[in-house]
């Protein structure tokens, strides 16, 4: 076989141009594959980090039909006490789970005295949201960037609201709401910080103290729309929020029966659609390779046995058998594969490199300054290279197959 | 003993218009060691003949038999194999490859047909470059060096196998005629040498005289056998 591999290199390197030419488009089809799922990837992970650690968690737990209906954020739909318990119990007792925020969701009216809007107000543990949405304190563009900031009497405002209420950090505002019951109540609360939007839904809403929130429904015992929950791997989301429904069906012994629906964030963010288009976007990209490597290889390849026709003939007439013809081929196609995906990798990982010591930064929506941070893992580079080999043979196979099949003394008479 | 034995060779190509007789009813013996030429005008058959006789073709009908095996019944592969072991080709053209030394050409059968070790195909290499007086050029591309040298080059190629047979259409039809005499000595002293039965066609009449036996084919038909005494190199 080395030896087969020693005449087929001798063979590419008669035509060193059009080698050269071939390992070129081949290693721009990995560059450009290599890169993009790396960028693009990149991209991911900063835009679902962004919006997990901001506001959503990578999973949340609801009461069963609170998410369906979370545009008017029901209150008859909050997970009674006795549930929430089991909830925190489950959450405890889940060992992957780093963090969890409890919160009363609700809608309300924003008064500065002057103006009155309508906000969504989360009330929440402070020392627990900041746990379990540990960027929070980076989106507050004013004020207490601290757990500090939802201390009892507090609030932090969305910025839009506040940009457009005329509101700043000190100022003494209203927050009036409907309570379960129909009853209206309200209360007076400093504004402690501004926090900047996120991309997705309760990117622009308020926050409270939970004793807060409670008061002015005049809550007696503490209800939770829902559970904000961060974990230790987040790309186990999907396993974890299997294990947890199973773990919160336990609780109530009957999981058919359980009140809980455990949902990832891709479940209630509308960036989970980018994500997929992006995932489709990158099957695109490698469906572009496959089309470069193969028209590349086929087309040199095929010029391969048209011109070594008699080449072809000669070796057939000596006695080389037709397999090994075959394979003479289809480790010239096979080389000219593994050079390309050879070079165009350590090209992609020069250019990775490169954007990370750059630090390459964007926006997205209202997030600014984003670095764009690219790696490759293992697995990545695998795939890529893996396509590349396996159809550089499928694109020799035709040609190889055609010299194989050649008569040797048709093939000594060609001119 | 007979090395080739044939018996009312037949062969037609069949073209869309008209078929074309190329040998007609040929019946011949070729004893083991015989340095022997197929002679005759352009379209008398030679090349047809070396072709069945070199199991690149099949005939139409007739028997061929090739140091005692059947060759008109074997397979593709059957008879790749069987050229590989048995039959040395030497080409009109040289046919060598391009891309490989004229060390790497002599060695690619032993390569790719015989797959011998290394040592021993070194070995047979050197020996058969140095028998043809190649030596010295082993390291040259096949453009670096003369139709001469190709050719012997070539003919190293077809005797490093150790063939009962070397087929040569052709052989001198590309080399003036200085350098295709010393070519058919040359093949002639491998003979010797080799004891290997040398086959050749030509329609060159200033080298038939180097064949021991002449076979003169016209139109597809042999039309005679003429035995030479010719000194031993």
């Amino acid at each position: 076989m080395f030896n087969i591999v020693k005449i087929a290199v001798k063979n590419i390197r008669r035509y060193r141009r059009r080698t050269l030419l071939t390992i070129s488009l081949i290693a721009f089809g990995v560059v450009f594959v290599l890169v993009f799922v790396a960028v693009s990837s990149s991209f991911k992970d900063i835009m679902i980090r962004q919006i997990t650690n901001s506001y959503l968690g990578d999973l949340q737990i609801h009461r069963r039909g609170y998410v369906a209906s979370i545009e008017t954020l029901p209150l008859n739909l909050n997970l009674s006490p006795q549930q929430a318990a089991n909830a925190v119990k489950a959450l405890k007792e889940n060992p992957e789970v780093s963090a969890f925020s409890e919160r009363i969701k609700f809608g309300a009216m924003f008064s500065n005295f002057t103006e009155t809007t309508n906000i969504r107000i989360n009330g929440v543990v402070p020392e627990n949201e900041f746990a379990a949405c540990p960027a929070m304190s980076t989106r507050i563009s004013d004020g207490d960037k601290s757990a500090g900031a939802l201390a009892k009497g507090k609030i932090l405002v969305p910025a839009l609201l506040a940009r457009g209420m005329g509101s700043k950090v000190g100022d003494t505002v209203v927050i009036i709401a409907t309570n379960r019951d129909g009853s209206v109540n309200g209360k007076t609360l400093v504004i402690s910080g501004i926090l900047e939007s996120a991309t997705g839904p309760g990117g622009r809403d308020g926050y409270v103290h939970i004793d807060d929130a409670m008061e002015i429904l005049r809550m007696t015992q503490r209800e939770i729309s829902e559970f904000a929950i961060s974990l230790k791997e987040p790309e186990r989301v999907d396993r974890v929020a299997e294990s947890l429904s199973a773990q919160l069906g336990e609780v109530v012994k009957d999981p058919k029966k359980a009140p809980f629906q455990v949902h990832t964030w891709a479940e209630l963010s509308p960036f989970s659609n980018i994500a997929k288009i992006v995932d489709l976007m990158t099957i695109f990209v490698k469906v572009m390779l496959i089309a470069i490597v193969l028209i590349s290889i086929l087309n040199v390849m095929i010029m391969a046995v048209y011109e070594r026709v008699r080449e072809i003939g000669t070796i057939a007439a000596i006695g080389t058998l037709p397999s090994k013809i075959l394979i003479l081929f289809l480790v010239e196609g096979l080389f000219l594969g593994v050079a390309g995906a050879l070079v165009g990798l350590v090209a992609a990982l020069a250019i990775v490199l490169g954007l990370n010591v750059w630090k390459v930064s964007f926006n997205f929506g209202q997030t600014t300054g984003l670095v764009l941070l690219p790696s490759l893992d293992l697995n990545q580079i695998v795939v890529a290279c893996a396509m590349v080999i396996g159809v550089s043979i499928v694109a020799s196979l035709q040609p190889a197959f055609k010299a194989s099949r050649m008569e040797p003394i048709d093939a000594l008479r060609h001119v | 003993m007979s090395l080739i034995t044939a018996s009312q060779l037949v062969k037609t190509y069949r073209t869309e218009a008209i078929d074309v007789r190329a040998l007609q009813a040929v019946s011949f013996e070729i004893e083991s060691g015989s340095f022997l030429a197929f002679v005759g005008p352009s379209g008398s058959g030679k090349t047809t003949l070396l072709n069945l006789i070199g199991c690149l073709d099949k005939p139409t009908s007739g028997e061929l038999q090739v140091g005692g095996m059947d060759v008109v019944k074997l397979g593709r592969r059957q008879a790749a194999e069987f050229r590989g072991q048995n039959i040395g080709f030497i080409f009109q053209s040289f046919n060598l490859i391009a891309v490989l030394t004229a060390f790497e050409n002599v060695e690619y059968p032993l390569v790719m047909v015989q797959e011998l070790p290394l040592a021993e195909r070194r070995d047979r290499v050197l020996k058969a470059l140095q028998a043809v007086d190649m030596l010295e050029q082993k390291n040259q591309m096949p453009d670096q060096l003369s139709g001469g040298q190709k050719q012997r080059v070539a003919i190293a190629r077809a005797l490093v196998t150790r063939p009962k047979l070397v087929l040569a259409d052709e052989p001198t039809a590309n080399l003036d005629h200085e350098t295709a005499y010393l070519i058919l000595r040359l093949m002639k002293q491998m003979r010797d040498n080799f004891s290997t039965t040398f086959i050749f066609s030509t329609h060159d009449t200033r080298i038939i005289g180097e064949a021991e036996i002449v076979y003169t084919l016209e139109d597809g038909r042999l039309l005679g056998r003429e035995e030479r005494q010719v000194a031993h190199v």
